[in-house]
């Protein structure tokens, strides 16, 4: 058969994909059965292990079958403008997705894949409800240039066009990262709070001792929290290629995703208490619909804030930020605080709050524990809010919205003078009108096609 | 909603009228001092809600106690609910409700004549879909 231009035949995962997939699954199956086994033998001899290692290898066995026959009936092929997927044996599906609204491709690797040679290529795309494609597993060295043509095909280029030449922006030391991690609210709280039921425990042994449980699975939630982030981000390095940027991150699990530029809502800056005298600070990024719900039960289409730089020093993220965002300036200019009288208002917010606004981003910074900045591109805002409650119009102020696709945080110009913040709001409205009929600003920021 | 806040107290004074008619007296002038602050609440309340159609955008501006004011440019709008409740059925009235691609943008306009409110969403669905710009 005659694929057609662009497209390629009908494709099969790889022949270990259901080792990969059902793997774990049996290895936690062995893991419970064969404690089991060692506890049921008798005095009598082997006799009585053969039924149930005959149920088990029967589970086992029927598991491998439903994983090979899952395996052997998916199947996918580029096909003209859409990627397909089939799947399914008894309920048989068949994924279309359009080319043209694929918004990111990610490589993922779990361990047992990394293993054996293997790597998901994760497809995510626009739209309300869009198709999300996995195609687990293809071989390590075939996942990037699926990758490759993919995401050439997504762009409008040819299909054979080779993945654009990624230049390295930084890497994030390990060190760092364990130190910046183990640094933040939710590891120290448990700790301070376990150190605080040891000495009760010490001074009043009664009751002391039985709170002591109850704080040891908080700490231990704590250290699984640590240990699955330094797992998450562990050995990240950000790499810019042309029409985004490439993230590589991860310890036994590998994960290479795309942030394309167009596709970034809003940023934000952020530093907690304890990084402040090493002057590491935090980059996440607020992207447009990159996963897709797991239970569907998400309204607002799954947005997602992503970890841009997990801890660096203040010039890598503003160096970082820069790549992001050109000439966007975090410093704020004179008059950006609100007047005086928002103490009262926001009395513990008050010491970094501000916001300002340029040409083409908003920016808003808020918190006293922890400082956080938040960047929005004026031709990203969606909607813009005035709000006054009766406390803010007896001081004559009045907080500004500045609501955007990202989900987790608008910027917000809280607490501004009355006069100002509605000169504000006009303003903005302007400048986002005109920021939205401008052209894309860079060449690398046109790279995208738009949903 | 006037309608729906009174009827619950009027209920209560002919029922407390025909139970008790020593508390009668007493209740009457009770319903009617509150009536006439939720009147006035109330009233306030719906003069404070407006919205205006301008050139790029739509305005909606509500709130008494908390006021707000909504600015949504056509070009963002994704999609426009038209919804009536029974009290807005019995009525005649409707609410016309827009989304963006922000889950926070709250711009509605409830109380609008049946009519009014489908030719609003009409002329802002046609606005906005030859304003449409990507995400």
């Amino acid at each position: 058969m005659i694929a057609p231009p662009g497209g390629t035949d009908w494709r099969r995962l790889h022949p270990l994909t259901p080792l990969v997939r059902f793997g774990r699954l049996i290895l936690a199956v062995a893991l419970i059965t064969v404690p089991y086994l060692e506890s049921s033998r008798s005095p009598r001899g082997k006799f009585e292990l053969f039924y149930p290692v005959l149920v088990w290898a029967a589970l086992i066995g029927l598991g491998t079958i439903g994983a090979i026959v899952s395996w052997a009936v998916t199947r996918w092929r580029i096909e003209g403008a859409d990627l397909r997927i089939e799947s399914g044996f008894i309920r048989r599906q068949s994924v279309r997705i359009p080319l043209s609204r694929i918004q990111a491709v990610d490589i993922v690797a779990p361990l047992i894949a990394r293993v054996l040679g293997l790597a998901e290529v994760r497809v995510v795309s626009a739209g309300r409800g869009g198709e999300h494609g996995r195609l687990a597993y293809l071989t390590a060295q075939e996942a990037p240039a699926v990758r490759a043509r993919l995401l050439a095909l997504a762009h409008g280029l040819s299909a054979e066009t080779p993945e654009p030449p990624a230049v390295p922006l930084l890497h994030v030391d390990n060190g760092r990262l364990i130190a910046g991690l183990s640094m933040r609210a939710h590891v120290l709280v448990p700790l301070a709070v376990m150190v605080v039921a040891i000495v009760s425990a010490v001074i009043a042994p009664g009751p002391g001792v039985a709170a002591l449980g109850s704080v040891l699975t908080i700490v231990v939630g704590a250290g699984v929290a640590l240990v699955r982030a330094f797992n998450e981000d562990f050995d990240f390095s950000i790499n810019e290629a042309g029409d985004g940027l490439r993230l590589d991150r991860g310890l036994l699990q590998r994960r290479h995703e795309t942030i394309p530029f167009g596709r970034i809502q809003a940023v934000r800056l952020m530093q907690p208490l304890l990084w402040r005298p090493f002057g590491w600070w935090r980059l996440e990024v607020d992207v447009a619909r990159q996963h897709a719900p797991r239970d569907g039960s998400d309204q607002g289409g799954g947005q997602q804030a992503r970890t841009l730089v997990p801890v660096a020093p203040r010039a890598h993220v503003l160096w970082v930020l820069a790549r992001v965002f050109p000439d966007a300036g975090i410093a704020p200019p004179a008059g950006a605080e609100p007047p005086a009288r928002a103490l009262l208002k926001a009395p513990l917010s008050y010491h970094y709050l501000a916001a300002w606004y340029g040409n083409r981003y908003v920016y808003a910074r808020t918190g006293r524990v922890q400082q956080a900045t938040v960047v929005v591109p004026l031709a990203k805002i969606q909607s813009l809010r005035l709000r006054q409650g009766p406390v803010q119009r007896w001081l004559r102020l009045a907080t500004l919205d500045v609501d955007t696709a990202g989900r987790r945080w608008g910027a917000s110009a809280r607490c501004r003078d009355e006069a100002e913040a509605q000169r504000m709001l006009w303003e903005l409205t302007e400048r986002a009108r005109l920021a939205r009929h401008a052209p894309a600003p860079s060449a690398t920021a046109a790279a995208v096609a738009p949903a | 909603m006037l309608a729906v806040v009174l009827s619950p107290l009027l209920g209560a004074a002919i029922a407390t009228a025909l139970l008790a008619p020593s508390l009668y007296a007493l209740l009457i002038p009770a319903v009617v001092v509150l009536s006439a602050l939720i009147w006035s609440v109330e009233r306030g309340r719906y003069r404070s809600w407006g919205y205006a159609e301008r050139e790029d955008d739509l305005i909606v501006h509500r709130g008494l106690l908390f006021r707000r004011t909504s600015v949504v440019p056509y070009g963002r709008m994704q999609f426009i609910d038209v919804t009536a409740g029974p009290v807005d059925r019995v009525f005649g009235l409707a609410t016309v409700q827009l989304h963006t691609a922000a889950a926070a943008t709250d711009a509605r306009i409830p109380g609008l004549l049946r009519r009014d409110a489908e030719q609003l969403r009409d002329r802002l669905a046609s606005v906005g879909e030859a304003r449409a710009t990507g995400l």
